[in-house]
């Protein structure tokens, strides 16, 4: 899983009928100090998450193991809200 | 699977119900590698080098159960032996 955070949303109006109902948010990878990464990733919102949260979001085929995304074409999904990230 | 070194901890109060109860670890890939967020499957501490187990195949770790998870530390590294 890695650490993100939300810099939008993506609105499709034909998808896949099993996407239906689903929020799709676009993430920027963060390091754990915050900082911005390369890239970005559109995942499947499971949190209810909102703009500019720091994100935890869990990628490939285990993506839809997360509850709410069972039997989807999802290969990313988010699955936590992070309050704090302590680093030793 | 690769080794990594636990460099610190994540706390999320609102995440999905199938992460319950898991303890999530932040994880440095050895010798220099990204960090990662991973599941705690056999209680490792701060700054322990740990095998982590990525992909589908990370969520085995816990059996019965259905956690979305790609990168699960499976076992706590006592001594790595390297050929000369």
């Amino acid at each position: 899983m890695i650490l993100a955070r939300i810099i939008g949303t993506v609105v499709a109006t034909r998808k896949d009928p099993r996407l239906e109902g689903k929020k799709l948010l676009i993430c920027r990878p963060v390091d754990p100090d915050g900082h911005d990464e390369k890239g970005y990733l559109v995942a499947v919102d499971t949190v209810h998450a909102g703009f500019r949260e720091k994100v935890l979001v869990v990628q490939g085929s285990s993506a839809r193991m997360a509850s709410g995304c069972k039997d989807t074409p999802v290969d990313a999904a988010i699955v936590g809200i992070v309050d704090s990230v302590a680093q030793d | 699977m690769y080794l990594g070194k636990v460099i610190g901890r994540v706390v999320c109060t609102v995440k999905n119900d199938t992460l319950a109860a898991k303890k999530l670890l932040l994880v440095k890939r050895l010798p220099d590698g990204p960090c990662v967020v991973a599941i705690d499957a056999v209680g490792a501490g701060a700054s322990e080098t740990v095998y982590v187990c990525r992909g589908r195949e990370a969520a085995f770790a816990f059996a019965g159960q259905e956690v979305p998870t790609e990168a699960t530390i499976v076992a706590i590294v006592d001594e790595i032996q390297k050929a000369q």
